[in-house]
């Protein structure tokens, strides 16, 4: 076939369609010819009626998307904080010299492209990578090497988690995901839209004092009733897959054991909002989520749960699925909806706030996976259940991603209220080594010392003690961790992953990783440097990745100060 | 009474004063005859409160306000500049600094003075690097100089001309003004109406002729050069 009437065979099926199918058609080029080249940029730009200019533009912001070309096979090393921990460093070092190449480079042969990654969300089976093969689907590799790396990749990986407590998780004892069959038939979904008003979905929601999973912690009841009860005709509900905070897979290991819970979670959002349209936005280094997603939705749809008149209700709902293409900002939920909409990924100023103007400018629900993952339960069983699990200001259960120095890292479901000493040496198999320092909250998190760890797991009691759940993540470091190296590469995470759209937070990452990289010899100056940057990040940026880029490092530097004196 | 009659009233530095419903700080600030640095703000592009140096601080709370899109909430307390102010705006201008060629924008120059800011508070930092872009004969880009305020970006796209020629590439700190996959302005659609030159707030977008002065060209270099060499002579231009 003639270079055009492949591409063009390749974009036939998004003829007709605007901005909006901009990632979904540059990942179709970028998987089938390993980058998007100019020649391709026009032609996407004369289908859907975009500048050249722009779509440059949208490639250039992506890390998973390439405008030069690639090897056959591209590589991508996880090198945050656990992956480091595990060797990644190395692995990646004789990666590069068994190839001949340096990272970031294509070998002569155009075989491979080796590169970096941030931190994949596979942090229990660290050291982890992304591959691509050209023409084939991405797939996430645990525990490799560059042997591994080098040879077949067998991205065969099932992260255990629950057990007979648990709601949100259920035992797994196989690495296939749940079916339709032993989820059960969308019982909630049922019942609501054969039942229930969309006023007592939300009631019910937010009796149960459900709050959100994604990080602001805000109430999921009151978030519905505003999008339900903001003007226009036409809503969105989104769920926010993006997890992309190092540390963090909580999410990742819910679709790919229960997709199915997710699904049910996000029609019960849908039904209660008032939409008959539903995306989910998922990171592009979650392949497998992605596949098992899709499988899913079509067998609900089979099924009748969704789709066309869902258990022959009026109630219709469509679940589009979106992959992200390498961008932590994503997650943050306006820059998500740009991306949707075609566009780089900036956040927008807020106000307006989603529940108005979300997602193509219409009253938008965005909520986490785990947020959504919780409501049927909370449909099927009632408010009280759910309250009855938890503290007062943390109801009902919550997931945390464990990695770093305990004998069994994963996902966990807990009860709020537990202490975090409890969780690491009770529920995940004990420390690793004597205790150095636990990151709380992920990259954007604080520093909990060996005496601090009595603090109860909830929302409320780690607000006091001047931390957070934030994305659930837990990084656990014994004494034979260098927590410059940790500072180092959170520092490296922001400066990679800020947006530069606001200055301070653009220049702030900047300025904050050139010093973190120095900390082996620290300038006269340097903590005074960090809190100038940290604050001004804190107190000036447009969104959360520059209200929090700074965290880490000021706690570390309250909790450490020595870490960033000169060494005598 | 009608919408825009509305007034609310609230206290700035100290003085109560009375502005229409949805004026934004900065307005208010005007009309209080208190002056807020800018830098990206501009009347003619819609605004988009990225560069922050207009911070203030509305009742004490969690994070500052850009004054130049933040619309006044009635009986809040506005401090324009405080020490939390101070310090944002001074950070902000240093680490500037220590990436830009700030040396033909005097104005952010005179904030610098203003706000006490470091000139080498940040050794050591990177510098974002480019080569003057000479490709067409009306004008030429200097990214050294460029504090990505959005502007020109804006003018070329939707808040003016509709061209599409300039674009963001990259993400982050690296993120530099391109045309698409660096293409010479003269292959890209611009049609040199000029107006990212006119909002340019620093020497990064420079008239050629300006620049050929400034190089020491001979008069017949600048002739060929600019885009004077296209007309039938220099003197029936309009003037820069
Ligand atoms: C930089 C950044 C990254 C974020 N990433 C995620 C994410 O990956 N997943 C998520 O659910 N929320 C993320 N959030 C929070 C979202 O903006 C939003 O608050 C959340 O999706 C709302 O869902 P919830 O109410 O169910 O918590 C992020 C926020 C920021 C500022
Ligand atoms: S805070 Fe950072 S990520 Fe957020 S808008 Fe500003 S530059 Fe972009
Ligand atoms: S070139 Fe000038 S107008 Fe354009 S973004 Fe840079 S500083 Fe602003
Ligand atoms: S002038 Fe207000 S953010 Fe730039």
């Amino acid at each position: 076939m003639t270079f055009h009437s492949r591409i063009d065979t390749l974009l036939s099926i998004y003829e007709g369609r605007g901005r909006e199918a901009l990632l979904p058609i540059l990942w179709e080029v970028q998987g089938a010819y390993g980058h998007i080249s100019p020649e391709h940029v026009r032609q996407i730009s004369h289908l859907l009626r975009v500048p050249e200019a722009d779509i440059f533009g949208v490639i250039g912001f992506y890390t998973l998307f390439h405008g030069e070309p690639t090897g056959r096979r591209i590589i991508r090393v996880c090198t945050d904080p656990i992956c480091a921990l595990a060797g990644a460093d190395d692995v990646l070092h004789r990666l590069c010299e068994a190839l001949g190449v340096h990272e970031g480079e294509t070998t002569a042969d155009g075989d491979y492209t080796v590169e970096h990654s941030p931190c994949l969300g596979l942090c229990d089976y660290a050291p982890a990578a992304l591959v691509s093969a050209r023409g084939e689907a991405d797939v996430a590799l645990p525990h490799v090497s560059a042997d591994s790396l080098l040879s077949d990749w067998d991205g065969q990986y099932f992260t255990p988690a629950g057990n007979d407590r648990s709601v949100l998780l259920k035992p797994m004892l196989r690495a296939a995901p749940e079916t339709l069959a032993q989820y059960g038939n969308y019982a909630a979904l049922r019942r609501a839209v054969t039942e229930m008003s969309p006023d007592d979905v939300i009631t019910q929601v937010e009796a149960s004092g459900l709050i959100g999973r994604g990080g602001a912690a805000f109430p999921t009841g009151l978030k519905w009733k505003f999008t339900r009860g903001a003007a226009g005709e036409i809503k969105y509900v989104v769920c926010n897959a993006d997890e992309s905070e190092p540390g963090t897979f909580k999410d990742r290991v819910l679709m790919e054991h229960r997709p199915h819970l997710l699904l049910e979670g996000i029609a019960l959002a849908a039904y209660a909002i008032g939409t008959d349209k539903a995306y989910i936005f998922i990171r592009g280094e979650y392949p497998k989520a992605t596949a098992i997603l899709a499988d899913a939705i079509r067998e609900a749809e089979t099924a009748c749960a969704l789709g066309e008149r869902v258990f022959d209700s009026d109630f219709s709902l469509d679940i589009e699925l979106r992959r992200g293409a390498g961008a932590y900002i994503c997650g943050e939920e306006t820059a998500l909806f740009e991306a949707i909409e075609g566009k780089r990924g900036f956040p927008r100023m807020k106000p307006p706030y989603p529940t108005t103007f979300g997602l193509f400018g219409k009253p938008t629900a965005v909520n986490n996976v785990e947020t959504l993952c919780a409501v049927p339960g909370i449909i099927a069983k009632g408010a009280d259940y759910f309250k009855a699990i938890g503290s007062n200001g943390s109801a009902g259960p919550k997931l945390v991603s464990v990695s770093g120095h305990v004998r069994r890292p994963g996902v966990y479901e807990i009860e709020p209220g537990i202490t975090l000493r409890h969780f690491l040496e009770a529920i995940c198999g004990g420390l690793i080594g004597d205790l150095q320092t636990v990151l709380m909250g992920g990259a954007a998190g604080t520093f909990i010392k060996p005496e601090d760890i009595d603090v109860k797991l909830t929302f409320e009691d780690l607000r006091e003690a001047g931390s957070t759940f934030g994305s659930g993540a837990i990084m656990v470091f014994n004494h034979s961790v260098d927590l410059r190296d940790v500072l180092k590469r959170l520092g490296r995470f922001f400066q990679h992953e800020s947006c530069g759209k606001c200055f301070p937070c653009q220049l702030g990452t900047q300025r904050q990783v050139e010093i973190l990289e120095r900390l082996d010899a620290p300038r006269a100056g340097d903590s005074e440097r960090l809190l100038d940057i940290g604050l001004t990040m804190t107190e000036a940026s447009i969104c959360g990745l520059g209200h929090t880029a700074g965290i880490a490092v000021m706690s570390a530097i309250e909790q450490f100060p020595e870490l960033f004196e000169k060494e005598l | 009474m009608s919408e825009d009659d509305i007034t609310l009233t609230l206290t700035l530095d100290g003085d109560q004063i009375e502005v229409a419903k949805g004026a934004t700080l900065l307005d208010a600030a005007h009309l209080a005859g208190v002056d807020i640095p800018v830098i990206c703000y501009h009347e003619a592009t819609s605004p988009n409160g990225l560069c922050r140096i207009c911070v203030v601080d509305v009742d004490g709370g969690r994070v500052l306000q850009p004054a130049c899109v933040a619309e006044c909430q009635a009986d809040s307390k506005v401090e324009t500049r405080n020490e939390r102010v101070e310090r944002s705006r001074r950070t902000i201008l240093e680490m500037l600094n220590a990436s830009v060629n700030l040396d033909e924008a005097p104005e952010i120059q005179a904030m610098m003075t203003d706000y006490d800011a470091d000139d080498a508070r940040f050794p050591d930092a990177n510098l974002r690097e480019h080569t003057v872009i000479d490709d067409n004969p009306f004008y030429v880009r200097d990214y050294e100089q460029c504090v990505l305020c959005w502007r020109c970006v804006q003018v070329c796209a939707e808040d003016a001309q509709f061209t599409f020629a300039l674009t963001l590439k990259n993400r982050g700190h690296d993120t530099s003004v391109a045309t698409a996959f660096d293409i010479s302005m003269t292959e890209s659609p611009c049609v040199f109406c000029g107006q990212c030159v006119g909002v340019c707030p620093t020497g990064a977008l420079k008239p050629k002729l300006e620049w050929g002065l400034e190089q020491g060209w001979s008069a017949a270099e600048l002739r060929q050069n600019t885009r004077r060499g296209r007309k039938r002579s220099p003197e029936d231009d309009d003037g820069e």
